[in-house]
């Protein structure tokens, strides 16, 4: 038996009305608004975002393989699962993979780890999926598509059960990106919706309902990724199920996220599910996956665990398009980029991603970095390892305008701030007015993307307004 | 040990003009430094021992070359000295040292930077980590700034006098970079840099350098400033933590290394009373909130009440404690390996009575504070006049 031992999501804090992008183009808007990333924001953050709330309370020691799930992987040479690992602080002896190339890569990442539990190979597999997929300027991709991640960990045991995957392969060109294009690409809508998303997603579900025995009445929802809401309705109905039974795919508020659409659903359908609940998932792309997820008993409530519910509430609204365009880069601008070295990622990954500092055995302090003689006491190579809490309070900051050189309007909160138990650290402030910060505030880490050094993704934790706290 | 005091004199003294010097590189700068303290000390190069050479960036000289190649002084032993913007002040502190060991009669300690060869938008970014550092100069030390205005209620207004009062004193200085004096409004009302330092809190981006001709009392009494020469009394550096930023408890109300720096030289000076014995400061006012927290640091007065004394006068150059006299960083800017030596400059000829710009009435004791880094490399001198 393969189980769902926990669940999360994440959706960036920024979101933009799209009345702003039809304003701003002159072309017809949809109603609603969509997540944007931040600047600092990519699938491999957002995925780990994810992956915290997923295995808050859990130890990451007790998982043994990381699937990270994206169109927009960070990397196309270079595992992006690899650096989710190392920031969750997972073991090392584990297996990691990405899948990518089609928004069905988050259940085929799902099929792939429940057959490895299924098999003997692995207990306990976290599935990670994120997208912040490129829309073109100037077209409704733009408003249509939206930014977030989502995060299973899937088990041998857990409140949940997953059984019974289908999934079919199908050929139709549908939305794609080659490696050359920048932004998504479609042809008209109208052969994928029929040929492709109906056909496909009509296929593995009834297989799938009748390998397992349910029927449209057994079931409490149909969690369907969809792109075109009224496929989304349509294939619905085409299964038998009323209105309240269809997932909503959180549309209005966030847009379509791709890759983790899916699990995103699926975690907003688990949020609301009681014991006894059967929910039929199915995703789309190049074909469809499959699968029944049945609640057994209520998930566990986790201390300072936030629901999709919370990160759906908590938002900052974009003032302008100007701002998703400065976000996105779509402007070409000559940018500072500092200096880094590939080796003093690797040697210092454990400090600067899973995040540790250390504690002298001698006088109990709790430094970081972690350093070879302490700070407070002078004692050589005393030191444990002491790994930082995320959340802190900020001591003192300022609001820095100077950035590599370059004036910016906009300045950068840096902050110094105390980790609960202890550590002090000095991190950018993200996510945030710079209005708004203070000495005393309570702030949370967030892992981003610092800045692109030596032509590679240097990730670092960031600190930001404690989010729904 | 015997330690420094009235075993060195300073026998001669020279100084660019600092500013925006487009047209020049750190050659011309160096060698008119350089000359004119040979001038004022009434020597020729041929009489220079070694020399000692403050620079920080690698752009404007690496190894001792920075000062042979440009005096066209080669087979001597030249040291470049980098240690933040101390760097001056220690090239200074090292020549002393060679002198009171007896090893040279006379040597040279200079500083030079040329920063404007690298644009005017803050100091370029160097070294350090990746990414657990990355804040500008500004940024670093308002950290400490805002902390002052939560612990003890500084305010902008408080910033923004030292800046009216520094201002004021480098309209008279010729070798100044600015020479304007500038109203409260003009500074509050300035763009913001760091919060909370706008840019009349900050020095400015500047070319310059400067140059001391070093040897002892002895010698410098067959000498031209026979005089009036200038004996050091203390010479005092300290290094602290280069990230405070990561230190556990540090309160960040005032600069560590200072108060060690500031101890140990008035310890060897044999000065009780600061305020009363010191007849002036050049302090460090890379920001303006630096001088505040200098004047704590320095035991000038209780480090709360700093902002209270710059009001009430206590720094004008007619003050207790006339503090930068000169104009300071706020009116030289701050070319790095220059300032400590800039600083050393202006004690001398301010204890000699020829002053460039405000006199200070009669000093018998002056002080230079040079600090570097996130506050910390610290060097205090203490100059005097000769018995």
């Amino acid at each position: 038996m393969v189980a769902i031992a926990s669940y999360g999501a994440y959706i960036p804090v920024f979101r933009l009305g799209r009345q702003e992008m039809s304003q701003a183009w002159g072309i017809p808007g949809v109603p609603g608004e969509r997540s944007v990333a931040n600047a600092d924001e990519d699938s491999i953050t957002m995925a780990i975002a994810a992956g915290f709330e997923c295995m808050a309370g859990i130890d990451p020691a007790s998982v043994d393989g990381v699937y990270f799930a994206s169109t927009t992987p960070p990397y196309t040479e270079k595992q992006c699962a690899s650096v989710v690992a190392s920031a969750l602080d997972m073991r090392h002896d584990i297996f990691t993979a990405d899948f990518t190339d089609s928004v069905r890569a988050a259940t085929v990442a799902m099929r792939a780890a429940c057959d490895a539990i299924e098999s003997g190979s692995a207990k306990r597999v976290l599935v990670v999926a994120a997208d912040n997929r490129p829309a073109e300027p100037e077209t409704m991709w733009e408003q249509l598509l939206g930014d977030g991640g989502a995060a299973f960990l899937l088990s041998a045991d857990g409140p949940a059960t997953v059984r019974g995957f289908q999934s079919v392969t199908s050929e139709v060109i549908g939305p794609w990106r080659r490696s050359s294009d920048r932004y998504v690409r479609a042809f008209e809508p109208k052969l994928d919706t029929q040929y492709g998303y109906m056909a496909s997603m009509l296929a593995v579900a009834k297989a799938l309902a009748q390998k397992e025995g349910v029927g449209p009445k057994d079931l409490s929802k149909g969690v369907f990724s969809a792109g075109d809401p009224r496929a989304h309705v349509g294939l619905g109905r085409q299964l038998g199920l009323e209105m309240p039974q269809i997932q909503d795919t959180g549309f209005l508020l966030l847009g379509n996220t791709g890759t983790p659409q899916v699990l995103m659903m699926l975690a907003a359908a688990l949020d609301a599910a009681k014991a006894g609940d059967k929910l039929l998932v199915a995703n789309y792309g190049d074909g469809a996956d499959a699968f029944l997820v049945e609640v057994k008993d209520a998930f566990p409530a986790v201390p300072g665990k936030r629901s999709l519910q919370t990160y759906l509430m908590t938002k900052r609204m974009l003032p302008n398009y100007n701002s998703y365009v400065s976000f996105r880069k779509l402007m070409d601008r000559d940018r500072f980029v500092p200096k880094s070295s590939p080796v003093i990622y690797w040697r210092d990954s454990k400090m600067e991603l899973a995040l540790y500092g250390s504690r002298c055995r001698k006088c109990g302090t709790v430094q970081y970095p972690p350093p070879r003689v302490c700070v407070q006491c002078g004692t050589k190579d005393e030191l444990d390892e002491a790994k930082l809490s995320h959340k802190g309070t900020v001591f003192t900051f300022t609001l820095d305008h100077l950035v590599g050189g370059e004036y910016l309007n906009t300045p950068v909160p840096r902050v110094v701030a105390d980790l609960e138990g202890g550590g002090r650290t000095f991190l950018q402030m993200t996510d945030c007015d710079p209005k708004e910060v203070s000495i005393g505030m309570t702030v949370e880490l967030t892992l981003r993307c610092l800045h692109e050094g030596a032509g590679f993704h240097n990730y670092y934790w960031k600190c930001q307004p404690v989010r729904g706290g | 040990m015997p330690g420094i005091k009235d075993r060195v004199a300073i026998a001669g003294v020279g100084c660019t003009k600092f500013g925006e010097l487009w047209e020049k590189d750190q050659e011309d700068l160096l060698v008119e430094a350089v000359y004119e303290a040979l001038d004022d000390a009434g020597i020729t190069p041929q009489d220079i021992e070694a020399a000692w050479v403050g620079v920080l960036y690698h752009f404007t000289g690496i190894s001792g070359g920075t000062f042979a190649e440009p005096m066209k002084l080669f087979g001597k032993p030249v040291t470049r000295v980098e240690n933040f913007c101390a760097s001056g002040m220690d090239a200074f502190r090292n020549a002393c040292f060679a002198v009171a060991a007896g090893v040279y009669d006379i040597v040279v300690a200079c500083g030079v930077e040329k920063l404007l060869d690298q644009g005017s938008s803050g100091l370029p970014m160097e070294g350090g980590h990746p990414v657990m550092t990355g804040a500008s100069a500004p940024g670093l030390f308002a950290l400490a700034a805002t902390r002052a205005f939560h612990e003890w209620g500084w305010t902008r207004e408080d910033l923004a006098r030292v800046a009216v009062k520094n201002h004021k004193n480098g309209v008279s200085h010729p070798k100044a970079h600015f020479r304007r004096a500038i109203t409260m409004d003009d500074a509050l009302n300035a763009p913001m840099i760091a919060w909370p330092l706008g840019r009349f809190d900050c020095c400015a981006m500047s070319d310059g350098s400067a140059a001391l001709v070093i040897t002892r009392p002895e010698i410098a009494k067959t000498m031209k400033h026979k005089d009036d020469y200038v004996v050091v009394k203390a010479n005092a550096l300290a290094v602290d933590s280069t990230f405070p930023m990561y230190r556990p408890g540090y309160n960040w109300l005032g600069f560590p290394a200072t108060k060690k720096a500031a101890a140990m030289a008035y310890e060897e000076a044999g000065v009780k009373d600061p305020v009363k014995e010191i007849g002036f400061a050049e302090v460090h006012d890379c920001f303006t909130s630096t001088e505040l927290f200098n004047m704590g640091d320095l035991g000038f007065v209780d480090p709360p009440k700093a902002a209270e004394a710059v009001r009430d006068g206590m720094t004008e150059v007619e003050g207790d404690i006339p503090i930068n006299p000169s104009g300071g960083l706020k009116c030289f800017g701050h070319p790095i390996g220059a300032t400590g030596c800039r600083m050393l400059y202006e004690v001398t000829k301010q204890l000699q009575g020829r002053a460039d710009g405000m006199q200070v009435k009669d000093p018998v004791l002056g002080m230079a504070h040079n600090l570097g880094g996130p506050g910390s490399v610290c060097a205090v001198t203490i100059l005097g006049r000769h018995d």
